[in-house]
């Protein structure tokens, strides 16, 4: 009786393994490749492109490729700010990506509308999206948006899950 | 047969301010944008196509609109500058010192020497900074992706010196009214003259890169014309109208900040297309080179701020081991020594400088045209209206006149030779 | 052509014509704009055919409310500038269109219609440029507010950037 109790333990214990190991790997491959839509705005686009170019290089992180359509990305980097009338677009945009989506606001426009504290910036992007990670700075130089993608990365692989 | 332009079917909204067109079979309305990673920027354009050939085109600007200038009316004269200097993120530079100049003519006073000789040098160097970003940018939307690598190598060498000299890379607030934040540091100079030395050969390299490429070419000679009547009509500037055969530059025309006391040329071709403005703007970037070499040997010393106390910004930084730091010298002397200091500097912290009433409007070269500042005073601590004409507005508004009649990829390509930066479009 | 030597060139056909800080000021009649802006454009020693800016200021206690101006400037003589301002009474903000006169003023326009609430007669596309096409109210105008949100940390109260005492 306990032998076949100690069996069914065991199978259980394997499968869930099993699982953890799948789910690490893929976390894995998912922090190690994740393609950013292009949602420059303003100064803290050019800094993207920086962090993008061959001095600081975000290729080391599989990131080069920015796509431009939302349907082939997993990462949104809300760089600069987001006035009221592009709060919708930046909605659709957001909706248009495929599971699994992360986002990352850089910049402090984005955060929380930086100093345009007035009728015309969306106050924090995180009213529109569900925001991971939130990079201060105006703009933040390169090696600090870097900083905020490792701790994305970080985040990623913390997930529990497959999905 | 196609209809050649369409007149609105009065009343029908298609989408969010473009009314439907009278559509034959032929016509199809796209959208381009405001996500789009060839518009420079978020830019939106209604184009009206038939097949590949664009019968119309709407600009939609307002996707970065910022009010800009309603904030700087709440905040004091001092602060303004760092409100300005994200209009047009590209050449931050420019917004500073078109500010500051109307300040400094409201007032009524100069800056000194030294801080105007500086001031040429920064917004050369941001001159060959935003050309740079536009070469790589052009590059990556025309396919050309090394380009966007090296264009942005060298301005990491710019922005380097930036970083020495005012703490920044971008949206510097260097320029006040009065002079400068702070004097160069140690060792700029000596940066500043590498970085001469390496741009030469670079823009070499850029341009037997390009210049001779027959897709380069192809994709840029004839295409995107606007010739010197519409630019005059539509108000261009800058490259776009010195690409037409109008020789106009404000440094030369009506020179500020001691821009007089340098010797250079003003590129100007006569085709008035993309090529055209290609060709002008890489020599654009050499003449800034030899301005920044004469800047350099001809520096004279002195101060960098006024001398009167109300209104000079305490300009006194040093840098500390953590990077940039206040003076401790300053520091004690208004804590412990001087008691009129310590009200001063609260007072100019607090309240800034009192303004005397009246109008100006300053006009700069900014890398993209002609950059004006209408700054109203009534008097007080703060700024009763920064009114900034941004030289990619009028630009974005002659956009349709450009691309009508041609193909859709041409559309990439002319927007990349007018360069609007939408910071400054919508400001 | 230097300031006072255009001032006392226009002070031959206008009546208001002011030179402060190196810059000539023109004050016109708002129901004159388009002509005055054909003369300066058509006239040979003149020359304005540039316009270089198009905005206006609002002064909520005064009458009249808004002061209009019309910055232009000499493809020729680029050091040749000039500013013509009109006044819109608080009751009536409208004025003329320029854009038949310089086609660069139709988006300057529609960017004051957008701010200020300002209506120009003829203009052939009026609507709002910056600012969502749904949106109520003309946020530069002096009496609107700045619109910013006002924050609490930890106990303490910022309120927004326009209701602050300095």
């Amino acid at each position: 009786m306990t032998d076949a109790v100690r069996r069914a333990e065991e199978e259980e214990l394997r499968q869930g393994i099993l699982t953890t190991t799948l789910a690490k790997l893929v976390n894995w491959a998912r922090k190690q490749s994740t393609w950013p839509v292009t949602f420059g705005l303003a100064c803290c686009a050019i800094e993207m492109m920086a962090t993008g170019a061959g001095h600081h290089d975000l290729a080391r992180w599989g990131m080069e490729v920015f796509r431009a359509s939302p349907r082939q990305a997993d990462l949104m980097i809300v760089a600069g700010r987001v006035s009221q009338k592009m709060g919708p677009v930046l909605r659709q945009i957001y909706d248009q990506m495929p599971e699994p989506k992360w986002v990352i606001s850089m910049g402090v426009c984005a955060s929380s509308g930086g100093m345009f504290n007035n009728y015309g910036v969306i106050q924090g992007v995180d009213t529109v999206v569900p925001v991971d990670v939130y990079v201060p700075g105006c703009p933040p130089r390169p090696e600090m948006l870097m900083y905020g993608i490792l701790q994305l990365h970080e985040k990623i692989e913390r997930r529990g899950t497959l999905t | 047969m196609a209809e050649r332009i369409p007149t609105p079917l009065g009343g029908t909204e298609v989408a969010r301010g473009v009314q439907a067109q009278r559509l034959s079979d032929d016509l199809m309305v796209i959208n381009m944008g405001p996500q789009h990673p060839s518009t420079h920027g978020v830019l939106r354009l209604v184009l009206t196509l038939d097949g590949e050939t664009v019968v119309d085109c709407q600009p939609v600007v307002g996707y970065l609109h910022t009010g800009i200038e309603k904030n700087t009316e709440y905040r004091t004269w001092h602060q303004g500058a760092t409100f300005v200097t994200r209009a047009d993120y590209l050449s931050p530079f420019a917004n500073e010192l078109a500010y500051a100049i109307s300040v400094e003519r409201l007032l009524g006073i100069e800056a000194p020497p030294r801080a105007q000789a500086i001031r040429v040098m920064v917004s050369e160097l941001n001159r060959i900074a935003s050309h740079l970003v536009w070469l790589a940018t052009s590059g990556l939307e025309l396919g050309a992706i090394s380009v966007m690598l090296y264009g942005f190598r060298e301005r990491e060498k710019i922005l380097d010196v930036f970083e020495a000299i005012t703490g920044l890379r971008m949206n510097h607030a260097y320029i006040r009214p009065g002079g400068l934040v702070m004097d160069l540091p140690e060792g700029a100079e000596a940066r500043i003259r590498d970085l001469l030395r390496d741009m030469g050969s670079k823009v070499d390299e850029y341009e037997s890169l390009l210049s001779g490429n027959p897709i380069w070419v192809e994709r840029n000679r004839g295409v995107g014309v606007l010739t010197a009547e519409q630019c005059r009509a539509w108000a261009v500037t800058g490259p776009i109208l010195r690409a037409a055969g109008v020789a106009h530059d404000l440094r030369k025309a009506d020179p500020v900040s001691g821009y007089e006391l340098y010797d250079f040329e003003i590129p100007t071709r006569e085709e008035a297309d993309c090529y055209a403005r290609y060709e002008i703007r890489l020599a654009e970037i050499r003449e800034s080179l030899k301005i920044v070499e004469q800047v350099l040997d001809s520096m004279p010393g002195g101060r960098v701020m006024v001398d009167d106390p109300k209104i000079a910004w305490p300009a006194q930084l040093e840098v500390g081991p953590d990077g940039i730091g206040n003076s401790e010298r300053y520091v004690r002397h208004i804590m412990e020594e001087s008691m009129e200091a310590l009200i001063n500097h609260f007072k100019l912290v607090t309240q800034g400088v009192k303004v005397p009433a009246g109008e100006v409007y300053t006009c700069v070269e900014s890398p993209r045209g002609e950059l004006g500042y209408y700054v109203v005073s009534d008097g007080g601590v703060r700024p009763y209206r920064v009114r900034i004409k941004d030289p990619s507005f009028l630009h974005v508004q002659v956009i349709p006149e450009i691309v009508r009649g041609g193909l859709v990829a041409d559309v990439v390509a002319s927007i990349a030779s007018v360069d609007p930066v939408m910071g400054g479009v919508d400001r | 052509m230097s300031p006072d030597r255009l001032a006392g060139r226009l002070a031959e056909r206008f009546p208001d014509v002011h030179v402060a800080r190196g810059e000539v000021t023109l004050t016109i009649e708002r129901d004159a704009l388009v002509e005055t802006l054909r003369y300066l454009r058509d006239e040979a020693d003149l020359a304005f055919d540039f316009l270089s800016d198009l905005s206006c200021t609002d002064w909520p206690g005064r009458e009249p409310r808004i002061w209009m101006a019309y910055h232009l400037a000499s493809l020729l003589d680029h050091r040749r500038r000039l500013r013509v301002k009109a006044g819109l009474p608080a009751d009536d903000l409208r004025i003329a269109t320029a854009s038949e006169v310089h086609p660069s003023a139709g988006w300057h326009e529609r960017e004051v219609y957008d701010f200020f609430g300002v209506t120009f007669d003829g203009h052939p596309d009026l609507r709002r440029i910056e600012l969502p096409e749904e949106w109520v109210g003309h946020p530069l105008r002096k009496d609107e507010p700045l619109g910013g949100v006002a924050t609490q940390y930890k106990g303490a109260y910022v309120p927004p950037p326009d209701q602050r005492e300095l």
